[in-house]
């Protein structure tokens, strides 16, 4: 959020996110390339909004990092962001630049998701850097993002390696005040030919991987430089290391403790730690998700407390931090009064009024298919009352399971694969090809929706725009099919129920590899689509709940009934007019509310 | 100082964020520290969202502590409901009281009732809390557009905060969208004056469970061919059975709506009432 104050003051209020592609902006990111994913998507987003930067959507993760690297290899600096499942696409890459090194500053983003906010997993992404063997920068608010993404570029530079770059939603999303500074563009060190160094055969990988061991305890001796390491002295009977946004909870929790807060936590800056551990009575670490620091702290001989009161799995919130130390003997035990949470309505994630999504997962449940889902908004599909979704579990996984199995021959139904349009060119590609090359007998629907609709709408390489709305090549996903050798290819509206029942059904019975394509953009974005909306004349509802099948949030329950059962209302402000609801009626009683109506 | 803790809540696409965007700017505008912090991606899909707004000197973590608010600004009745454990003793619970039913907690095809929490304010009192209720959606409709019940809220509190009528003016033109601002000015004065709602319980008891039973005479039925009823029962009761003719596989399901009956162009189901005799 830059606003009119932040001419004025150079202070502005930025996520995690905007200040990372604030500080890559600074220190004259040249190329910045990413795959949309929650919570790193802003990065990207943001920087479209700066000028001089040359900015993209990638395909997937791994093309991302190859990009970025290219870049980095023709000498200017080059940013690389994704979500923390990301890394496991992009890790290909990531496990071989980390050998080559860089010409150009290269720094990786990895945004983690601890608690699972919008995730498939909680893995902690702070394990690649020490799988790999490269510097890993943890920021614990927005200045730090800020400054630690600068101080990244020099540092890949200076050691001639990738940074790992690691944040977690609380810090990508919570916005907080950074001070702003000038562009500075490094001189461009242009491309030379050096295959030693960058074509990994094995004679040449053999030489490259000692520089990785070698350079490791000199970023040691960085990472306890006064920009990264901080000692805060305090009391002394409890001392606790810590670092990115755990580093803040401890401060809340425990303001008289003494503090070691890293900024760099792979490497360790171990002397300072042990002068530390010297120090104080009891050494604990606090971290999120896995016992990273406490095992190499351990493995030095720190006789550290961490996992032992704080919990591996999920987010840690004060209550949780609060809670450790409680059991660990240093605060008092909380007290419950008046903590308990208050009976309501539960109130999951939903598919919007209007998503182009409903019909064929309404079609597919009453076809009795089963189902492999892909990572989207329509993994809700899954959830009541569509309860369209037997599996689902990466990227681009739907397509590579519905063959095998449809290949263990066991499936109750038809096998169905569901997967989006930017998720079937992130992963879906080779999938298809796989089961085309097998003859394997499965119907794959591609909702094309026109749009990266999860992540809040990003273009990808078949909505024919760029990241800053530019026009851009469009690919047409029905000939890409039919190309990979797909005999069966039906492109159909979703907004028309009885052609998708019949598309669904005709794809289904035709044995051998089929693709049906839903063509109907998203509603919400990248332009919200909002036409005459539909109301119920309550005389003719007879409550047959039908249109409740459609899980759709604008049609509710009203006090009145028909033979016992509640008839329906249609809310205006939600309704998008897609005539789905008025498709199933079978009473007539949706109809469009007519002339007169104007949409606030 | 100390720090400042207030949850602005809600549902998704009710401009939780907004609200709380508009609060963050006028606490930067006094100069001082400010966290903001929510989740977006999945968990905003029309779901329940939340913002944390930490302010003061000096604000360390992002998230508030449970039982440490100062304010809950509540968007809608069942989210204050979800967040007000995180009120302090005498915290502030501002609410609107628009009810939005989410699909699901409509899903009790038995017994008709709608898992969505009665409108308890003396019992939320009785907790400890201060709660106002205000009719704020209604009122932004009055101005002309319910999506404004943010703002109107908003300006509901704001006398609760320190910063001043100007502050406030200050950070939603710097917020809003610039072609808004004038209607969100209006809007915020007219929250500014809004009185507290005064609210009667109204919730509705629907009669009990009702039993059906679905019969097939398989000799008329066309079955898999056809297969109308089974497409259309909003409850799939009905499934081809072994023979591919309509059966009632799952007759507990069957709530009466006869669709099956009236839609068969064999006549071949009927839709019966059980009736307990005696």
């Amino acid at each position: 959020m830059e606003t009119r104050t932040q001419e004025r003051t150079r202070i502005a209020l930025l996520t995690g996110n905007e200040a990372i592609a604030r500080g890559a902006y600074e220190a004259g990111v040249a190329v910045a390339t990413g795959y949309p994913g929650t919570p790193s998507t802003e990065i990207v987003e943001y920087l479209a909004t700066l000028p001089d930067v040359y900015v993209e959507w990638s395909s997937n993760e791994k093309v991302a990092l190859d990009v970025a690297m290219g870049a980095s290899m023709g000498g200017v600096r080059a940013l690389c962001t994704m979500k923390h499942v990301g890394l496991n696409v992009a890790s290909d890459t990531f496990m071989v630049a980390n050998y080559t090194g860089v010409r150009g500053g290269l720094v990786v983003v990895s945004a983690d998701d601890p608690g699972m906010h919008s995730s498939q997993n909680e893995q902690d992404n702070r394990l690649y850097a020490k799988f790999a063997g490269v510097p890993l920068l943890e920021p614990s608010d927005s200045q730090e993002a800020k400054t630690f993404t600068e101080l990244a570029f020099s540092l890949s530079e200076e050691f001639d390696t990738p940074v790992l770059l690691r944040t977690t939603t609380r810090i990508s999303h919570t916005r907080g005040v950074v001070q702003l500074g000038d562009r500075q563009v490094p001189p461009r060190r242009p491309f030379q030919r050096d295959p030693a160094k960058y074509v990994m055969l094995p004679a040449y990988a053999r030489q490259r991987r000692p520089r990785v061991l070698e350079r490791l305890p000199r970023l040691a001796e960085v990472a306890a430089r006064p920009e990264f390491l901080r000692v805060e002295m305090r009391d002394p009977s409890v001392g606790v290391v810590t670092a990115g946004v755990c580093y803040t909870l401890v401060r809340e929790v425990l303001p008289e403790a003494s503090v070691l807060k890293l900024g760099m936590s792979y490497p360790l800056p171990l002397d300072a730690i042990r002068g530390f551990a010297a120090q104080v009575r009891r050494l604990f670490v606090v971290e999120e998700l896995e016992p990273f620091l406490e095992e190499m702290l351990r493995a030095a001989g720190l006789p550290v407390e961490g996992k032992a009161y704080f919990p591996q799995q999920g987010e840690l919130t004060p209550e949780r931090v609060r809670e450790g130390f409680a059991r660990a003997g240093v605060l008092p035990e909380p007290g419950d009064a008046g903590r308990a949470n208050l009976a309501t309505a539960p109130r999951p994630p939903v598919l919007c009024p209007g998503c182009p999504h409903t019909a064929p997962f309404l079609a597919l449940q009453r076809l009795g298919a089963v189902v492999c889902g892909d990572i989207g908004c329509y993994t809700l599909g899954a959830l009541e009352p569509l309860r369209a979704m037997d599996a689902c579990l990466a990227m681009g996984s739907s397509i590579g399971m519905a063959t095998g199995l449809a290949l263990a021959g066991t499936a109750p139904g038809p096998v169905v694969a569901v997967i989006g349009d930017s998720t079937f060119l992130h992963a879906g590609l080779p999938a298809l090809v796989d089961a085309v090359y097998k003859r394997a007998h499965v119907t794959v629907v591609i909702l094309d929706n026109g749009t990266t609709a999860m992540t809040g709408g990003q273009p990808h390489p078949a909505t024919g725009s760029g990241v800053r709305g530019e026009p851009a090549p469009r690919v047409d996903l029905a000939a890409v099919c039919r190309a990979m050798g797909v005999e069966f290819v039906r492109v159909v509206d979703p907004y028309d129920l009885g052609a998708t029942f019949v598309a669904l059904e005709e794809a289904i019975r035709y044995p051998g590899v089929s693709v049906v394509i839903t063509n109907r953009p998203c509603v919400e974005a990248p332009v919200k689509v909002r036409d005459e909306p539909f109301r119920v004349v309550p005389e003719r509802c007879t409550a047959c709940q039908l249109c409740m099948d459609l899980g759709c949030p604008a049609i509710v329950w009203t006090d009145e009934t028909y033979e016992g059962r509640p008839k329906v209302t249609i809310r205006l402000d939600a309704c998008t007019g897609c005539t789905l609801c008025a498709q199933v009626c079978p009473a007539d009683a949706i109809v469009r509310v007519g002339p007169g109506w104007r949409r606030s | 100082m100390q720090t400042r803790n207030v949850l602005v809540v809600g549902v998704g696409g009710q401009g939780v964020l907004l609200a709380s965007n508009v609060l963050a700017a006028a606490c930067l505008a006094r100069g001082y520290d400010v966290k903001k912090s929510e989740v977006k991606g999945m968990a905003q899909r029309g779901g329940a969202v939340v913002s944390f707004v930490r302010y003061g000197e000096r604000v360390h973590s992002p998230l508030v502590e449970r039982g440490r608010a100062d304010l809950v600004l509540s968007l809608e009745w069942a989210e204050a409901l979800r967040w007000a454990a995180y009120l302090r003793p005498g915290g502030v619970l501002a609410v609107d009281l628009v009810r939005i039913l989410p699909p699901a907690a409509q899903l009790d095809h038995r017994t008709w009732q709608a898992s969505y929490p009665a409108v308890e304010v003396e019992r939320l009192r009785q907790a400890g809390w201060d709660v106002r209720p205000y009719e704020a959606s209604r009122c932004a409709a009055e101005l002309g557009d319910g999506r404004m019940a943010n703002v109107v809220l908003l300006g509901a509190v704001s006398r609760e905060l320190e910063f001043t009528v100007e502050e406030w003016e200050q950070a939603l033109r710097e917020v809003v969208p610039e072609q808004v601002v004038e209607a969100n000015l209006r809007a915020f004065h007219a929250g500014r004056e809004l009185p507290l709602a005064s609210v009667s319980p109204g919730d509705v008891r629907r009669p009990a469970a009702r039993t059906f039973r679905v019969e097939v005479t398989a000799s008329w039925c066309k079955g898999r061919s056809c297969g109308i009823c089974v497409r259309v029962c909003p409850e799939e009761v009905l499934a081809f059975g072994p023979d591919d003719r309509a059966t009632a596989a799952s007759p507990d399901r069957c709530t009466g709506c006869q669709l099956c009956q009236l839609l068969c162009p064999d006549f071949a189901v009927v839709v019966r009432e059980e009736v307990a005799v005696g």
